[in-house]
């Protein structure tokens, strides 16, 4: 792959390197990564068994509903949460906007998200993400769009969903995208997979390595819209391998009983008895947006290129 | 004689790296996030992950005092990064109800190699594997600061002990199994294998 600093061999500690990078997504698995506005908020989604918290000024739904410019968050909030917590860090970049990238990296943030949720600082690029050392995990709506990002040096992906909505339909569209184009790849002749590469967008050897693999080369979780415990169950048996949930938590009126419910849900995502039980008397989920009345210049998802 | 079957406790973390691996060694893998699963298997594999989520979901789901008993009777075990810290006697940077088992004779601190843009990978000789060294990988690693009389260090990086052996358990900081290096798996599919007196493969 090009750009991976990956060392050969070597006995020096070789540090930001393709496999550690890919590596910290791997350990996220089956696992829930909550948005968290606080460090209070940052311990309840550790107490609750998140894998990972992200940083963030404002969670989608207030975003959403605040207009503006959305931007990284405060550097005192990000160390505050970094401070709070012994699970992983991550924090949210605008897409393009390779400072940033820098800044939080400086902090010490185990991830960065270069997210839509933000205001694009680009319209045409994304991050140049081979140059950092902390990993990157992007949004994908179609298979072109992540094999993109992974090209680009992204070490995760997430389907974008509609961030702040509340309602896990355009999460369910951009997964089953996802899953659809890997197997069409899977089941091509090899002289098929050129035009398939015109096709998606995509270069030509990620779409050779999935051809061969049959999976993506890097993990991929859902978000976008995952607001009840059945909902990360869904995702799950849809195919992905864990669950970003952004406003579905602290928008909910019991947050840390639906933090729960969500880690639990994740885990026995095939056992509808426990999904069932962990259900029960949770309260109100935070209140949806109908994605397909809302005006185009409202989504997040299309933001990317 | 009867096939090894190992379990890889699958409540979260890289639970397929290490489901394939052992296949790749012959034993027969399964996951486990129930006690009715645990009960169906000879070994078991603690794989990486996050400590604090597999902690809790050990807790709420009844599996912390069925796995306890397993191993008071001495099933045999792999444990990696999270799954060390699961295994060991004392975490230290942990949360302050995170579960350690107490199994492993080691001291361990959480995080202890620093965070992500520190996570790494070098060449580890590890005694019993022969002359080639080991590619480890380490990501947000526990850092072994104290192994006690009762565990074996069979490799060590920087100074401090990275892998150890006590009877039928293998403890790593790394990831055998974020590479295509099948050896620990086999040292431990074998190793379980003869504590167990079944046939490995």
């Amino acid at each position: 792959m090009t750009g991976d600093k990956t060392a050969a061999n070597g006995h020096e500690p070789h540090t930001g390197g393709l496999r550690v990078k890919r590596g910290l997504a791997e350990m996220l698995k089956g696992g829930v990564i909550m948005d968290v506005v606080t460090a209070e908020q940052a311990k309840i989604a550790e107490d609750a068994g998140a894998v990972a918290v992200m940083a963030l000024e404002r969670v989608p739904s207030d975003i959403r509903r605040d207009g503006g410019v959305a931007r990284m968050s405060d550097v005192s909030l990000i160390k505050e949460i970094i401070a709070a917590v012994t699970i992983p860090v991550m924090a949210k970049a605008r897409i393009g906007h390779f400072v940033e990238a820098q800044v939080l990296q400086s902090l010490g943030v185990d991830y960065i998200d270069e997210s839509e949720v933000l205001t694009p600082a680009d319209e045409e690029h994304h991050i140049d993400k081979w140059q950092f050392d902390v990993p990157f995990v992007c949004g994908a709506r179609d298979l072109g769009e992540a094999l993109r990002r992974i090209g680009e040096g992204a070490a995760m992906i997430r389907t974008k969903g509609e961030a702040g909505t509340g309602n896990v339909v355009e999460a369910v569209r951009h997964m089953r995208a996802v899953q659809g184009g890997i197997r069409r790849i899977a089941s091509m002749r090899p002289e098929e997979l050129m035009a398939e590469a015109k096709h998606l967008g995509a270069p030509f050897d990620l779409i050779q390595e999935i051809h061969r693999t049959g999976k993506l080369p890097v993990v991929n979780f859902s978000a976008g819209g995952i607001a009840t415990p059945a909902d990360a169950a869904l995702m799950m048996q849809l195919g992905c391998d864990g669950n970003f949930v952004g406003s579905g938590i602290f928008k909910s009126t019991d947050p840390e009983a639906y933090a729960k419910a969500i880690v639990a849900a994740t885990t026995f995502y095939d056992k509808p008895e426990v999904i069932a039980e962990v259900s029960a008397g949770l309260g109100k989920a935070m209140p949806g947006l109908d994605v397909a009345s809302m005006p185009a210049g409202e989504l997040l998802a299309t933001r990317g290129w | 004689m009867t096939i090894l079957r190992v379990g890889v406790l699958a409540l979260q973390g890289d639970v397929r790296e290490h489901l394939s691996a052992l296949r790749g060694c012959g034993a027969e893998a399964s996951t486990v996030r129930t006690p009715a699963e645990l009960e169906s298997v000879d070994a078991l594999v603690l794989p990486g992950g996050e400590s604090t989520t597999m902690s809790r979901l050990l807790q709420v789901f009844g599996l912390e005092m069925p796995l306890r008993e397993r191993l008071a009777a001495g099933m045999p075990t792999l444990s990696t990064c999270a799954g060390l810290i699961l295994m060991s006697r004392e975490v230290l940077d942990g949360r302050p109800d995170q579960i350690a088992l107490g199994i492993l004779d080691v001291s361990v601190r959480r995080n202890g190699y620093g965070r992500q843009v520190e996570s790494f990978e070098a060449d580890v000789p590890v005694s019993l594997l022969g002359i080639a060294p080991f590619r480890a990988v380490f990501i947000r690693a526990p850092l072994i600061e104290h192994a006690g009389p009762e565990s074996e260090v069979v490799a060590t990086f920087g100074g401090n002990p990275v892998a150890v052996i006590q009877g039928p358990h293998v403890g790593l900081c790394f990831h055998p199994e974020m590479t295509d290096d099948s050896r620990l798996h086999q040292l431990f599919v074998e190793r379980a294998a003869a504590a167990l007196e079944v046939s490995a493969a």
